[in-house]
């Protein structure tokens, strides 16, 4: 009983201590990225948690911003824009390759500019 | 879908642009169903909301669920006009009852407390089959059944109604709401109901419903900071409530405690305090932390016949809750700690069982979701508790799509829980039993504490047919008592044995249900439910008294078009099939006093129609059992109630027949 509340202390207290660091755990960022539907949001939200230090990936079918929370200390947004190519989603910065565009599902196949 | 609807509106809102003629506005409704089922929740959980809740007009919370397949409605029975519920084949004292999120039917308000809450005042209602989450409490085994109440902030200023029925009860709701500030926001609901006059329609020369008054207040108060991530609830309630029932000559002055005729009251008066406050943390709406308090106090004084029944409960519980996330929002967990104090004060007759508990628990639990086809919720909680001892409780709950429109769920989970003997098994008081408790060494009421583990299996998968939507959904529970207090009406009719479970005690239940949208706004409901309780008896092993092993529902609702200024018909139809029931045993009375083994099966037919003249003002009429079956006898040896037969607790069948009812809506917005 004792041990469970000293680990819940520990966890407040340990929150407490993050929030002090300089670089921004909680940095939030706002991209385009090009898709059309249901099945394009779960992959493209899927490859921005496939990076390390992404706390929160939603991407919004109507108007295509990705938002994302990350943490600074252990992502660019470069890193999450690479990921999300690598799946076959054009970003502002990073493109998908042919192949990888290709690849999608039918639906998926989104024009691209 | 939703990207189809707002393009429509963009098509449609482009058109006058370009063509300039003048076209008609065209709105795009999507229709609001009563009863959701969400196919990404990993619980099986239906979410109940208030259009539902239109459809069984009365009254309160008890009734709520008439309409709703997974939980059976039990008739109220002669004593105490309530309706009971049922859950997997288990009484509500095996559901965890919660008014948004803190535990409310519970301990002394076991046996009323459903009809303590009116209908008006309720938001929506969830019910979680099975095993429940851990966040709120140990207690729960069969389910849990969580309702929301009217926000300060969403609500409208004036909302009234009244409503009248052939069985001579009457109700009357009104709600006040205004906004203090731009952040405060405030309601007042006041309730009050009556049945006043004495109709017994059997002739057995009992009262077949009681009469009753009632009051309920509550007056709640909402905070909400949107830049801060503030949001805040205060609520206060009372609520007093007095029912008199027993044979038709009874006067209470005159008559308690004497034998002259037959009679009972019952008394209850309750206060209630809750605050809650919930912080989302700057920049992580992902984490936040939330600390609930509620106080109350529920007092209790009652006597049936000779038997005197007095409880009063004080409460204080309390829960601390914090929400994060591990690295990122697929994994998301809850932890934090609740404090539960209860004091009792219980007589029954000249007995005192007067008691404190108390209990200290922390809990943490973890939620992975894919955000695709795959969820999981993995919970524990560990609990001192004065009486119960130091315990785990695990709960697991998984979620599995295979296909598109398709769910799959399993959960299965631990509860413990001590069983308030008396307060949950009132009924029994109305009858000539002595009340036995066979152990002596247990720490409630001599008992052990009620351990069981449920299991669950559902699938459910949406389809079209005929170009119109439909769904099927089967499920499977299986409930197991590790101990059980056994409530043994098997052994005599003179008595009621309470004991330590000493064998087995199962209940599994099965349901298939099947829904489809007929045709444009025809919808039908319909599913079959099959119910094995059974429990290890001193005299052997018997399926679960007054427990349908058969039933069946249907339900049809049809609407009209939404005509011009928000006209529209609602018609609704319920039909219930009971199949037999296990009665008490009465083989030992002689033979005018007694039931057969089983009851015989019979069917339940409900009907209402609303007619909405405006988006302010509805009105509707209904009947409920149109069919007119009523219990043949009600009570036994009603001839002679201070006599050793008398038992007025075994009711299978309304006690009333048919009855019919009209009641108006009206809405300031």
């Amino acid at each position: 009983m004792k041990n469970i509340i000293l680990i819940l202390m520990v966890i407040f207290l340990g929150f407490a201590a993050q929030a002090q660091e300089k670089k921004n755990k909680n940095a939030k960022y706002f991209t385009e990225v090009n898709g059309n539907c249901e099945q394009c949001q779960k992959r493209i939200q899927k490859a921005a948690y496939s990076v390390a230090g992404v706390k929160s990936a939603i991407w919004n079918i109507e108007t295509h911003q990705l938002s994302l929370i990350l943490n600074e200390e252990k992502a660019f947004p470069l890193d999450v824009k690479k990921a999300i190519a690598k799946v076959g989603h054009d970003t502002d910065e990073v493109k998908a390759t042919n192949k990888d565009y290709e690849a999608l599902h039918t639906c998926c196949l989104y024009e691209r500019k | 879908m939703q990207k189809i609807i707002t393009l429509f509106v963009l098509i449609f809102l482009s058109i006058p642009v370009f063509s300039q003629e003048t076209l008609e506005e065209v709105k795009v409704v999507k229709k609001r169903k009563g009863i959701q089922k969400s196919y990404t929740v990993t619980g099986n959980t239906t979410l109940i909301t208030s259009k539902e809740l239109l459809k069984a007009a009365c009254c309160n919370l008890a009734e709520s669920f008439e309409t709703n397949p997974s939980i059976d409605v039990n008739f109220s029975d002669a004593l105490t006009g309530t309706k009971q519920i049922k859950m997997l084949g288990l009484t509500s004292p095996y559901l965890m009852i919660t008014e948004e999120n803190i535990p409310s039917v519970r301990g002394a308000s076991q046996a009323y407390g459903l009809s303590f809450t009116p209908g008006t005042w309720v938001e929506s209602i969830q019910i979680t089959k099975g095993a429940g989450s851990v966040i709120n409490g140990y207690e729960s085994i069969s389910g849990q059944i969580n309702t929301e109440l009217l926000k300060p902030l969403n609500d409208i200023p004036f909302f009234l109604n009244a409503y009248g029925s052939t069985d001579s009860r009457f109700e009357l709701n009104t709600h006040f709401n205004t906004k203090i500030s731009d952040k405060w926001s405030s309601s007042l609901f006041l309730h009050g109901n009556a049945r006043v006059a004495k109709l017994d329609m059997n002739d057995d020369g009992f009262l077949d419903n009681p009469l009753a008054k009632q009051i309920n207040i509550l007056n709640r108060y909402q905070y909400y900071n949107a830049e801060k991530g503030l949001v805040s609830f205060i609520n206060f309630r009372y609520m007093n409530d007095k029912k008199q029932t027993g044979e038709l000559n009874f006067n209470p002055e005159r008559d308690r405690g004497k034998t002259n005729y037959w009679g009972s009251e019952i008394n209850t008066e309750r206060l209630d305090v809750s605050t809650k406050i919930g912080y989302v943390f700057k920049d992580m709406p992902y984490q936040s932390i939330g600390f609930q308090n509620a106080f109350n106090s529920h007092d209790q004084q009652s006597y049936f016949g000779l038997n005197q029944y007095n409880i009063k409960q004080s409460s204080y519980y309390s829960n601390l809750i914090f929400n994060s996330i591990i690295s990122n929002t697929m994994n998301k967990f809850a932890t934090g700690l609740n404090f539960t104090y209860d004091k009792y004060q219980e007589f029954v007759n000249v007995n005192d069982y007067s008691r404190i508990d108390n209990s200290v628990g922390a809990f943490f639990e973890y939620t992975y979701d894919n955000e695709d086809d795959f969820s999981i919720i993995l919970g524990g909680r560990i609990d001192n508790h004065n009486r119960l001892g130091t315990f785990l409780t695990p709960r697991l709950h998984v979620r599995y799509n295979p296909w598109e429109k398709g769910v799959l769920r399993f959960s299965a989970g631990r509860g413990k829980r001590s069983a308030n003997i008396f307060a949950e098994n009132q009924p029994l008081f109305a009858s000539s039993r002595t009340f036995d408790v066979l152990d002596t060494n247990g720490k409630i009421y001599g008992l052990n504490p009620e351990i069981a583990w449920n299991y669950g299996l559902s699938f459910a998968q949406k389809f079209s047919l005929f170009g119109k939507s439909a769904d099927v959904g089967f499920d499977f529970y299986r409930t197991d008592f590790q101990n059980q207090v056994v409530v043994d009406v098997m052994q005599s009719p003179q008595q009621v044995l309470f004991y330590n479970l000493n064998g087995k005690s199962v209940a599994n239940s099965l349901q298939l249900e099947f829904n489809y949208e007929i045709f444009n706004h025809l919808n039908l409901r319909s599913a079959y439910k099959f119910y094995d309780v059974k429990t290890d008896y001193l005299s052997g092993n018997y399926q679960k008294p007054l427990q349908a092993k058969h039933r069946f529902f249907g339900n049809l609702e049809y609407e009209t078009f939404v005509g011009e200024n928000g006209k529209q018909w609602k018609f609704d139809y319920t039909f219930n099939l009971i199949g037999q029931q296990q009665l008490p045993n009465t083989a030992a009375n002689p033979i005018n006093d007694r039931l057969p083994e089983f009851s015989p099966s019979y069917s339940l037919m409900n009907a209402q129609i609303t007619r909405t003249f405006s988006p302010t003002f509805e009105m509707y009429i209904g009947g409920e059992n149109i069919g007119n079956y009523t219990q043949e006898k009600a009570i036994i040896g009603s001839e002679n109630p201070f006599g050793s037969t008398f038992d007025a607790s075994i009711v299978y069948a309304p006690v009333f027949g048919q009855m019919y009812y009209a009641g108006l809506r009206f809405k300031i917005k």
